[in-house]
């Protein structure tokens, strides 16, 4: 039986939750917690972490293992763990917090240069009435052109289910010999 | 008479409390199944330890306490590699840049470390070497056994109780679903999330300690944890599966093809839902 790992990131309160429970065969969901305690990787052996953890079974030999992590650089040693035999990520942006995109940009940067995946970046709440427009979005975020910027409604399982395809489709491409 | 013997016979603690006892002087030799144990005793007090090849050169232990940079480790091993431990000790010190104290507890822990790790050593032999001191060139410390061995005979019962509960690490593990539950909470350890992640029917616990780099007293205490718990049950392994399975069970397709029939196979899913 082979396991893989996709992993959903973003700042707190972006959708992480909401967007594995959407699509997760099990109801085993976490709610991230701020955790204010300085010294975290010292005693990192006694630290807890709650991670949102969804799971799809593909068939009897194949699961897909879904971590909604901490965004925070001091959670980044939770990352030697999951990006091990980890497919790619999502980075998820609640749309209607602008004061949330420069830690995503954060985030962002410092995933990618831990795990040079494919990774996509989901909009969230692209339903509210204050979200923000994709484009402008891609400008605030300084993403190029490359990296693709998906509208998302976590309660809404068409939506999650477009930006994991996505991503699969970004690995698939990527096995074919490069980025599209 | 030769203090020599089977672990089977003899336990680590016991070996412990003889020596501290004794007040021995010499080295406590042990030969595991993987690799050799040497713990050094000044009239049964610790005086050094050493398991297989792990380095424990002092610059390395400083740099496992975080009192050196990997920088600076890097540094003393290019430039000050002939150097003995007792030298570079007093050349830390001399510059001003670490305390004797800091020394001594860097070694004493490393040293108890080390110690603890044998507790779950149950194969094997050992012999003790009156003659045989620790290497001329390491700094020797004075560390009473007693917490050790308390520490010791707490391990051993706990891995009694672990052994009780989880007899064999050839059974699989399951999530326990309860169909109309909401949420659970998972709030758990860096190892346990380790562990989760590799958790199917079709992997063994001993698979997944392996996958997850964990001894077997590492793999029964978080189990049991996530038992207790109610996360999970044990089940019988699929041995279909275990007799075609690497001990890895994570995803190592080396295959460009396999890979991409892997996504696609993802895609599907993904698509059904």
């Amino acid at each position: 039986m082979q396991t893989v790992k996709m992993v959903v990131t973003g700042p707190f309160s972006a959708g992480k939750t909401q967007f594995i429970r959407s699509v997760s065969e099990i109801d085993v969901v976490a709610t991230e917690r701020k955790i204010s305690s300085a010294g975290e990787r010292a005693i990192k052996q006694q630290t807890t972490v709650a991670m949102d953890f969804g799971r799809i079974t593909v068939d009897e030999d194949l699961v897909l293992y879904l971590f909604g992590t901490p965004g925070q650089k001091r959670f980044d040693f939770m990352w030697e763990i999951l990006s091990e035999g980890m497919l790619g990520f999502i980075v998820m942006i609640d749309s209607t917090r602008p004061e949330t995109f420069r830690e995503a940009r954060s985030i962002l940067e410092t995933f990618h240069a831990y795990a040079p995946t494919p990774y996509v970046v989901a909009a969230n709440k692209q339903d509210a009435s204050d979200a923000w427009e994709l484009d402008d979005m891609r400008h605030a975020l300084r993403l190029s052109p490359q990296v693709k910027l998906l509208p998302c409604v976590a309660t809404q399982k068409t939506t999650v289910k477009n930006v994991l395809l996505e991503l699969l489709y970004s690995i698939l491409a990527e096995m074919e010999g490069g980025p599209k | 008479m030769a203090l020599r013997g089977n672990l089977r016979d003899f336990t680590v603690t016991q070996l412990l409390n003889l020596i501290n006892l004794a007040h021995k002087t010499g080295s406590l030799v042990i030969e595991g199944p993987n690799e050799t144990a040497r713990i050094a005793f000044r009239d049964g007090k610790l005086s050094y330890a050493q398991i297989g090849q792990e380095d424990n050169h002092l610059a390395t232990i400083l740099h496992r306490s975080n009192h050196l940079t990997s920088g600076q480790l890097r540094a003393i091993q290019l430039r000050a590699a002939h150097v003995s431990d007792k030298e570079l000790g007093l050349m830390l010190i001399n510059v001003g840049y670490i305390t004797q104290d800091v020394i001594l507890n860097a070694l004493q822990s490393y040293f108890m470390d080390v110690v603890r790790r044998l507790f779950t050593w149950v194969e094997g032999v050992f012999r003790f070497e009156n003659d045989m001191l620790p290497p001329e060139d390491r700094i020797a410390v004075r560390l009473d056994l007693e917490n050790l061995i308390i520490e010791g005979a707490r391990q051993l019962r706990e891995w009694e109780q672990l052994q009780d509960e989880i007899p064999s690490l050839d059974m699989a593990l399951k999530f326990i679903e309860r169909p109309g539950t909401s949420m659970q909470k998972m709030n758990l350890s860096v190892e346990e999330w380790r562990v989760v992640s590799y958790i199917n029917p079709r992997n063994t616990i001993q698979q997944i300690a392996a996958a997850a780099k964990m001894s077997d007293l590492e793999i029964r205490r978080i189990v049991y944890g996530l038992l207790q718990a109610g996360l999970v049950e044990v089940i019988r392994h699929e041995s279909m599966a275990a007799a075609a399975e690497q001990a890895r069970p994570q995803l190592t397709v080396k295959v460009r093809e396999e890979q991409k029939s892997l996504v696609n196979r993802l895609i599907t899913r993904i698509r059904s839902i």
